[in-house]
């Protein structure tokens, strides 16, 4: 029996698909469903349709604030977390000689995520608090009096951490796209007269567009997505996006919680839809 | 693909040939003191916290180090007061466990389906692409809501396994690409005209080449789940996982066992990278391995 190229296409994607559908496609069915209905303020929930909890949402000035701290945060990581896993992934492919040294090194970088995300957020607190090894020290050489007050519960703790947690989310794929160069065409370029500097902005960052763009979207999604980093490392005194929709659900206003689920949701799909046509990762792929 | 070198033929000639250096450039050593700068960030504030975690009774969350005991760790073992540590370490070992498997396998799957192309296939591919990227809290409140108008119980073996996998499988099968596109299309091909059929082509020829990303892909799953927080914390059901677990710690708990809660996890985890690691590694050796056998056959052929 021979199988026609769709059907086998379609067969290998059943498994995936019979996951995505029930925990992806179906929930956000249903919080679309809830953002148009109605409750009594307690919890219940009436099937009966109104625009109120979207009115309340974009009228809302609230809205506005969140959005751009957590836009902020989002900026700030991306630009961090792009530089800094760029260089690392760069060094590990074409500074690291030994294949198996730089795997190792690779998973040295990779280690630390393993460990509870929360739990390296929290180890921060030693390092950074108002007794903590950084304020002691500089304290100690005399650099400054007080301790400083912006390093920890502070939005320079939230991108820290931030930093700190998804740097790998771009040494991954940049680390994958690098080593996809043909080393060759590195030679080439040299031997045809090209400066260091020139391999760099024409062959090697062209190259590693894929990889930068891969990780701009996990780093976008989950920033956008987060709530506990935000909570914790600013103190409560910065709220997110997820944070206020946290909060609405835990008072049970699931309604206006929807309502504001779906907007995020839009915002962060349109937000990846950008990188996307940036660079079209399938295309990239299929080469 | 491009790679754009700027032709410049009016160089002088002295220029192309000029002989390399042997030695380092400059760019290394800069890039090596960075590498350990990020090493350091990256490895200093948990060492500090696996340090602090063998404190004694009079311990603090801060420096300097008071005493030195397993006091913290006896304390996250056996006392109940700190949460039901035992158990949720179990349930995420074991759900990271079946996240992982599920992962590897349906990645693989659609690993292949996606390398050639299929009506609906962009359709496919965005819509893993959504899941991906939709709000964890969000998509966990929304699979909760469904278990709840459908009458099911939440647990961790069902919905937190389902909504785990919403966000590690798109991630697998990114993954996967990137591993794919390095594989050659022209090594299939040669099987199948040497006569290998289509399960054939794939459990002798693309699996074996593959074997180290799917390594790799594992790892990965294991993580995402071992760690994952946002999307479990409204489907876990009843019984807390480990992050969960952790997460109500950081919110009543404020002794240095939070601490060794930090050491603990980070064992495991070396554990499961040395094993992630000695496989590849020996994945590597056995290949090697093999084609030298394979070379002498030929040649004492020869001789």
């Amino acid at each position: 029996m021979k199988l026609s190229r769709n059907a086998v296409g379609w067969l290998n994607v059943v498994p995936l698909l019979a996951i995505l559908i029930p925990f992806f496609v179906v929930p956000i069915c249903v919080i679309l469903a809830v953002s148009f209905m109605e409750t009594d303020g307690f919890g219940g929930i009436f099937p009966v349709f109104t625009l109120e909890n979207y009115t309340g949402v974009f009228t809302s000035s609230l809205t506005f604030n969140l959005y751009y701290e957590t836009f902020k945060f989002t900026f700030l990581t991306l630009i961090f977390t792009a530089v800094i896993g760029f260089w690392i992934a760069y060094f590990l492919v074409f500074h690291v000689r030994s294949k198996i040294l730089a795997m190792g090194l690779f998973l040295v970088c990779t280690v630390p995520f393993w460990t509870s995300n929360i739990i390296r957020m929290i180890s921060w607190i030693p390092l950074l608090g108002k007794e903590g090894l950084i304020n002691m020290g500089l304290q100690g050489t005399g650099a400054i009096d007080q301790p400083l007050e912006f390093l920890l519960f502070s939005p320079f703790a939230v991108v820290v951490a931030y930093v700190h947690q998804l740097t790998i989310f771009m040494i991954v794929p940049v680390f994958n796209s690098l080593s996809r160069i043909d080393k060759r065409v590195v030679e080439a370029a040299l031997d045809a007269g090209a400066s260091r500097l020139d391999v760099m902005r024409f062959v090697i960052l062209p190259m590693s567009k894929s990889g930068i763009a891969l990780g701009a979207i996990f780093v976008v999604s989950i920033v956008m997505g987060d709530f506990f980093v935000v909570k914790v490392m600013s103190g409560g005194g910065t709220a997110s996006v997820v944070g206020a929709f946290y909060e609405d659900v835990g008072v049970l206003q699931y309604p206006s919680a929807a309502a504001s689920a779906i907007l995020l949701t839009i915002v962060v799909m349109l937000m990846v839809a950008a990188i996307l046509r940036v660079v079209d990762i399938r295309k990239e792929i299929s080469l | 693909m491009t790679a754009r070198i700027p032709g410049d033929s009016a160089k002088p000639a002295s220029r192309v040939v000029r002989p390399r250096a042997s030695g380092r450039p400059w760019t290394f050593y800069v890039l090596a003191g960075f590498f350990t700068l990020y090493l350091i960030a990256l490895y200093g504030p948990m060492i500090s916290i696996y340090i602090l975690s063998f404190q004694d009774l009079k311990g603090g969350l801060v420096f300097p180090m008071r005493g030195f005991s397993l006091h913290w760790f006896h304390e996250l073992f056996y006392q109940t007061r700190t949460g039901d540590f035992s158990g949720s370490f179990r349930r995420s070992i074991g759900l990271a466990v079946l996240v992982t498997v599920i992962t590897v396998v349906f990645s693989f799957m659609a690993g292949l389906a996606f390398r050639k192309r299929f009506r609906g296939d962009t359709f496919v591919f965005y819509l893993m692409i959504g899941s991906l990227v939709a709000p964890g809290l969000v998509l966990g409140i929304g699979i909760g809501l469904a278990f709840t108008l459908l009458g099911l119980q939440a647990s961790w073996y069902t919905s937190a396994l389902g909504a785990q996998l919403s966000w590690t499988l798109p991630f697998g099968v990114l993954v996967m690409f990137a591993v794919m596109s390095r594989f050659n299309n022209q090594w299939e091909e040669a099987a199948r005209d040497l006569g290998a059929n289509a399960s054939q082509r794939v459990r002798l020829v693309v699996l074996p080449i593959l074997a180290p990303g799917l390594v790799a892909v594992a790892l990965f799953g294991f993580t995402l789940s071992y760690d994952e927080f946002a999307r479990t914390l409204q489907t876990a059901g009843p019984l807390n996982t480990l992050p969960l677990e952790i997460w109500s710690m950081t919110l009543n708990v404020t002794s240095p066992s939070l601490y060794s809660l930090g050491t603990v996890s980070t064992v495991v985890s070396f554990f499961i990278i040395g094993l992630s690691l000695g496989s590849i590694v020996l994945i590597q050796r056995h290949r090697t391995s093999s084609r030298r056998a394979a070379l002498d056959v030929h040649i004492g052929e020869k001789q």
